[in-house]
């Protein structure tokens, strides 16, 4: 159980930022800036962040849709950083992605059919009770009609969308699916048939998820563990349970305290209680220096400047909870109502 | 609850309101027998999933539709004793922006991309103030873009909206929506796009803003977070049609319609512990162009069979006092379904 499926230490992910005729690069937009972390077999590990915090970049850099700049990325014992497309194809039958938008993810012109079996085709899988059979037998496991096997895309809605995604992604049966915010753009509704879904076929198959999300309600309903990302670095891991009921890091602290609680009669203790951040995300182009979450934090000093936290075990935290912050919260610490000064422009 | 001696009319009302548009697919009944009230300084929150009818409301109550030929509205809207769906363009183009302001979802669209946010804030003004300068105008816009916390309204003054951060940018639309002082401000999704760091900074604006001026709210979204954050009051729809009405409180605490079991059983909750599985509604929504025979909700209803066939024969009413609800079960079944079935789930 907690052998570790997949492993990255030091990853990093720049893109050039180029000027000019020649290209040449004036910059680099750091989306993913030293990340370690590993993904345990049969686990769900949840990512969460803001937008622009890297998390997508990160799943894109397990899947190897993208190559890291820096750093190395482990699947199953296998250094896989800096495979080719055609040394990497035996990895894309264990390693699967769900993406967010079920609408631009689906090839318009393909049937259902053909666009769940072209996993199958394309690594050569048999299918000895035939290819138009497995593909049904697929449908069915989303809960599709089979029957819709000649339907275009456009004939279905977002949440059944959503589940020919996952059908393709389960085509070869993978160890490990990278869902991308694959519930953020469906309605209430049907984004909780798809969360029990995606926990029902977790249990059938056996897979390891790694689920990137910024919504920290269903991201605490789902995930065995959660990382919470900052500006290309993790802030803060550890067992779900444990970073809800005890978060360190003052972002993990803000970020909880800001999710609208559907109470109202409780409105007034959840506004009061609220950590409320000024300011926006600095850009990753030009990140703070030291701690990157200092220009919003309401702890900082004049070491978080100057040095880098690393990302360690804090105060009498178990193991598997790690911060990376100089000043981190202690349990009952007041932090209700307190406002950073005012960020600087 | 303005029920008192005088009679008066509510500040805004809204009686028996539809709205269709004719499609080459057929009539898409977008809103059937909507009908509410709304005083200054209260918020109300519609809550629905797509395609319920939430957005159309606040549409034909900013007389939006007008721009398509293709939509009939029947039915009053009245605001401050004046009625708007048979009042003439001009008219209701006088009160859009001045009187009445709406904030929208994605502001990168509704703002113009080849004009300065301070001149697009500027030009609001100015046509609802024409005798106004432009000096004095422009002092106005920077005033407001302060008033939404903006850093350095001078220099954000003259820059576009591209070069806004996308909370900053909602702020901006924000200012742009209260610069004439609305006493109606419709609030469509005005954070589903945002982070919720980002969200929290703006609903708290929005909160500020409407204890200074006192204007009415009328807050759309699908999360009902953020309807229990703001609203006073709450009115659910589903299939064009206003299914439960009533408190924030009530609503929330003791909801009547199954369909709003469905919607709180369907949300992962962090003030409450982890459940094994969520509970949501089963099936999809209807089609607007095709709506269910009956009750809309029954094809999704658990329940729908337990009053022999008028589920599906008969659309039930919006009924109750201060909570409404539009449901064929019997109230003390409802509230036994709701203690013993959908409670201790939630």
């Amino acid at each position: 159980m907690s052998e570790n499926l997949l492993e990255v230490k030091g990853l990093e992910k720049h893109f050039p930022i180029t000027k000019g005729l020649f290209k040449r690069q004036v910059g680099a937009v750091r989306a993913v800036d030293g990340i370690d972390i590993e993904v345990k077999s049969g686990e769900t590990l949840g990512l969460v962040g803001e937008s622009g915090c890297g998390k997508s970049t990160t799943g894109r850099l397990f899947t190897r849709i993208l190559e890291p700049t820096a750093g190395t990325i482990t699947f199953e014992g296998e250094d896989i950083s800096h495979k080719s497309v055609t040394q990497l194809r035996p990895l894309r039958r264990d390693v699967q992605m769900i993406f967010q938008d079920p609408y631009s993810s689906l090839n318009p012109r393909h049937t259902v059919g053909s666009i769940v079996s072209a996993p199958l085709q394309i690594q050569n899988i048999p299918t000895p009770q035939g290819l138009k059979k497995a593909v049904q037998e697929l449908l069915e496991l989303v809960g599709l009609n089979p029957e819709h096997y000649n339907r275009y895309p456009h004939e279905f809605s977002g949440g059944q969308r959503q589940r020919i995604g996952i059908a393709r992604a389960l085509a070869l049966r993978p160890k490990l699916i990278i869902a991308d915010e694959p519930v953020s753009a469906l309605d209430v509704s049907i984004q909780a048939q798809v969360v029990n879904l995606l926990d029902d076929l977790q249990r059938e198959f056996d897979l390891t998820y790694v689920f990137i999300a910024h919504d920290l309600s269903v991201v605490r309903h789902i995930s065995d563990r959660v990382a919470v990302m900052y500006l290309g670095k993790v802030v803060e891991v550890a067992e779900r349970d444990e970073l809800y009921k005890n978060p360190r890091h003052p972002y993990t602290v803000a970020l909880m305290s800001a999710v609208p609680v559907p109470d109202p009669v409780r409105r007034d203790r959840a506004q009061r209680d609220r950590v409320l951040l000024t300011g926006d995300v600095p850009s990753p182009i030009n990140p703070p220096s030291g701690c990157r979450f200092r220009t919003r934090c309401w702890k900082a000093q004049d070491i978080c400047a100057t040095e880098e936290p690393p990302l360690v075990v804090r105060l009498d935290d178990p193991a598997s909870h790690q911060t990376a912050c100089h000043f981190p919260v202690v349990e009952d610490e007041a932090v209700a109502g307190r406002r950073p000064a005012a960020a600087p422009a | 609850m303005s029920i008192g001696a005088t009679n008066a009319r509510p500040f805004l009302e809204i009686k028996d309101l539809n709205v269709r548009f004719e499609t080459d697919d057929g009539i898409v009944q977008a809103v059937t027998g909507s009908t509410f009230s709304l005083e200054k300084g209260q918020t109300l929150g519609i809550v629905g999933e797509s395609g319920s009818g939430k957005s159309v409301t606040s549409l034909a109550v900013l007389g939006l539709h007008r721009t398509r030929s293709n939509a009939k509205v029947s039915g009053e809207i009245w605001l401050d004793d004046e009625e708007l769906v048979t009042a003439s363009d001009e008219q209701v183009r006088k009160l859009r922006g001045g009187k009445m302001a709406m904030i929208f979802q994605d502001p990168l669209s509704a703002m113009h991309p080849y004009f300065t946010v301070g001149s697009q804030i500027v030009e609001a003004y100015r046509v609802h103030h024409p005798g106004v300068n432009k000096k004095v105008a422009r002092e106005r816009a920077i005033d407001m873009l302060a008033r939404v916390g903006i850093p350095q309204p001078e220099r954000r003054f003259n820059d576009y909206a591209h070069q806004f951060s996308g909370g900053m940018r909602q702020r901006a639309m924000i200012a742009m929506a209260l610069v004439n002082d609305p006493a109606l401000l419709i609030a469509d999704e005005p954070t589903t796009a945002l982070d919720v760091t980002v969200q929290a900074q703006i609903l708290d604006l929005i909160r500020d803003l409407q204890e200074e001026f006192g204007s009415a709210v009328i807050m759309i979204t699908h999360d009902l977070g953020v309807v229990a954050e703001l609203a006073d009051e709450v009115l659910v729809m589903y299939g064009g049609k206003v299914i439960e009405k009533g408190p924030a409180v009530d609503v929330f605490q003791q909801p009547q319609h199954p369909y709003t079991w469905g919607l709180l059983g369907s949300m992962p909750r962090l003030d409450r512990e982890v459940r094994d599985r969520l509970n949501p509604v089963k099936g999809t929504p209807p089609s607007l162009i095709n709506l269910p025979q009956g009750c809309a909700f029954n094809p999704r209803c658990p329940y729908a069979g337990r009053n022999g066939d008028r589920s599906f024969t008969e659309t039930p009413e919006l009924r109750g006092d201060i909570h409404k609800v539009a449901c064929h079960l019997p109230a003390e079944e409802r509230t036994k379904i709701f203690q013993q079935e959908v409670l201790p789930n939630l």
